[in-house]
């Protein structure tokens, strides 16, 4: 290496870094995605393995028809846009009185960011257990407080069950738009804001004219984060109803998943995955400009 | 900014809020907590007893001793491990040939590596149960190791490759010049200045595999059951046993809380710097 290397070897050298890594990935990711493509073009069904079918896009034309794919899509929707609204405005609050100074804040900082650490089935459990019918600490706490009458089986009434999963949701994610709000607030500058404050704006005028503005990049990045992370989760409803009762919190990641590992037909829970990836797709591309973009000016 | 506010103000206005909105992130992890310490007795108790009659440890003495969740809870360790083990072997390189070297495909490399982080689980975990199934990886170590790891890959190419920048290169450039190696000054040079950002990842990976659930599931038999898996099945073994499943949720999340408080504040800047310096 002492010598001066040879061209070709030298632009050679960076891929030797990365080849493990590339690896690793072509063989875990990219060729599961092939192959997923592939699937989803075959009625293939794991318990008739030798009789797989090309159907062209007969996987994609039976979701069109399928109202479980529909309901599921339109459950996704609801899932999405509340979820990642109420994360959004809980994390935005936390984060503007988080970038107040008090003697523990950074107690109350580390503190907040604990749900966000803990595994989805831990998250299923707990909720599980405090949205339990008879015992469980929400019904104990609405009836003392004579806000409901009887107790509710908030996981297992069609008109409750996914408002109760999203709750568990916005909970453990909310932390994650407050510290990533907070970060951007140490940006805002301080001459605009006591300029402002001396020209008589008050706190939410301050709010909206200058600190929104100059977070904005920084609420988008997040926003697109969010929704797509949001979007592909279905473990913590897999944990707390499996998608019950009947297909009331059913969402599009969960109907594939179930489809392909439940039913085991291969092929359709395949193409129901890549209808996902397709809707997802721009919200991807969006957020993945961005950040290439911040990578090239760093 | 202008602080004019009076102590009693500020208390109002800012720490009875944060105050509240702690309480709700908590709130269902000390009820986990308080649960997994009551006796049987005031867990049933109607109407609830929020504070338990007195402390016990039988939930977890029971848990341990009667279940397998002890032997899951090691499984779970030598996934994880394995899985920092890879993944850091694997992202470690690739950083430095993002931050050190300017090549042609360099943008393009990166950007995979954010795309192939936004594809949906269920995209991949079908194919990769075929996959396992067809090299008889299911239910071993090594299947798991080798999914956890590859899923945290991406992040931990690009945490690293924002702290490695952050090393200058002038640095590595006079030991080189000095007559070291390549491989001498990332030894010797660019991995103890590292080590802060190594760790980090490292624990980063670490949580992610710990708290994985789908991939691990799908993937595991009686073997190698990990400890999310296992509990999720205890749920539906021992439905009304609420302090046997407390007590287990409690021992899942203890390790992660404390690891993610050490590190919380090195780990937050590195997985929102993406988001921030936009």
């Amino acid at each position: 290496m002492n010598l001066p290397a040879a061209p070709t070897r030298r632009s050679l050298l960076p891929f030797a870094f990365l080849a493990p890594a590339l690896a690793v990935e072509v063989a875990i990711i990219c060729y599961p995605v092939l192959q997923t493509v592939w699937m989803s073009l075959h009625d293939f069904v794991l318990f008739r393995p030798n009789s797989v079918p090309f159907i062209a896009f007969g996987n994609f034309a039976r979701a069109f028809m399928d109202p479980v794919f529909w309901l599921s899509l339109w459950n996704s929707v609801l899932w999405i846009v509340f979820i990642v609204l109420f994360q959004f405005l809980l994390g935005l609050g936390t984060a503007l009185l988080l970038n107040r100074s008090f003697w523990w804040r950074g107690l109350a900082r580390a503190l907040v960011v604990i749900p966000w650490a803990l595994p989805s089935v831990i998250i299923g459990l707990m909720w599980t257990w405090m949205y339990d019918y008879n015992l469980g600490v929400i019904n104990d706490l609405l009836l003392r407080l004579h806000l409901i009458g009887a107790p509710i089986a908030w996981l297992a009434r069609p008109d409750t069950t996914l408002p109760s999963i999203m709750l568990a949701l916005v909970w453990q994610g909310f932390p994650f738009f407050a510290v990533t709000i907070l970060a951007g607030l140490q940006t805002v500058s301080q001459e605009q804001l006591e300029a402002a404050e001396i020209d008589g704006a008050n706190a939410f005028q301050r709010l909206r004219s200058v600190v929104l503005p100059a977070i904005a990049e920084v609420l988008a990045t997040a926003l697109l984060l969010r929704t797509i992370w949001v979007a592909n989760s279905l473990d913590v409803i897999l944990v707390m109803t499996g998608g019950g009762p009947g297909y009331a919190s059913h969402t599009l990641p969960l109907y594939a998943f179930l489809k392909a590992y439940s039913s085991m037909e291969i092929g359709y829970g395949a193409a129901l995955s890549l209808i996902l990836t397709a809707l997802l797709l721009f919200v991807v591309y969006a957020y993945v400009r961005r950040a290439a973009r911040a990578e090239a000016a760093a | 900014m202008i602080e004019r506010s009076t102590p009693l103000r500020r208390l109002l206005t800012v720490e009875v809020p944060i105050l509240a909105i702690i309480g709700f992130a908590l709130a269902p992890y000390l009820w986990m907590v308080l649960t997994s310490i009551k006796p049987d007795a005031d867990i049933s108790a109607f109407p609830l007893r929020y504070l338990p009659s007195r402390v016990t440890f039988e939930h977890y003495f029971t848990l341990l001793a009667q279940t397998s969740f002890l032997g899951n809870l090691f499984n779970s360790l030598v996934v994880a491990v394995g899985a920092v083990a890879v993944g850091l072997a694997a992202s470690v390189p690739a950083a430095y040939a993002f931050s050190r070297f300017r090549f042609k495909g360099r943008q393009v490399l990166m950007t995979q590596f954010l795309v192939i982080n936004m594809f949906p689980v269920v995209l991949l975990i079908i194919p990769l149960f075929v996959l396992m199934r067809y090299l008889h990886l299911l239910d071993t170590y090594f299947g798991i190791i080798i999914g956890h790891s590859t899923f945290a890959i991406p992040f931990a190419v690009w945490m690293l490759t924002s702290y490695m920048n952050g090393i200058p290169r002038e640095l590595d450039e006079a030991a080189m010049i000095d007559g070291a190696s390549r491989l001498q000054t990332i030894r010797l040079v660019i991995l103890p200045l590292l080590m802060p950002g190594v760790v980090t990842t490292a624990i980063y990976i670490f949580v992610t595999s710990w708290n994985e659930y789908l991939f691990a599931m799908m993937l595991s038999g009686d073997h190698v059951r990990t400890v999310t898996v296992a509990l999720q099945l205890f749920v539906g073994e021992f439905t009304v046993q609420w302090g046997l499943l407390t007590a287990g949720g409690t021992l899942v999340a203890i390790p992660v809380t404390i690891l993610f408080l050490i590190v919380q504040k090195r780990l937050v800047s590195g997985l929102t710097a993406g988001a921030v310096k936009a």
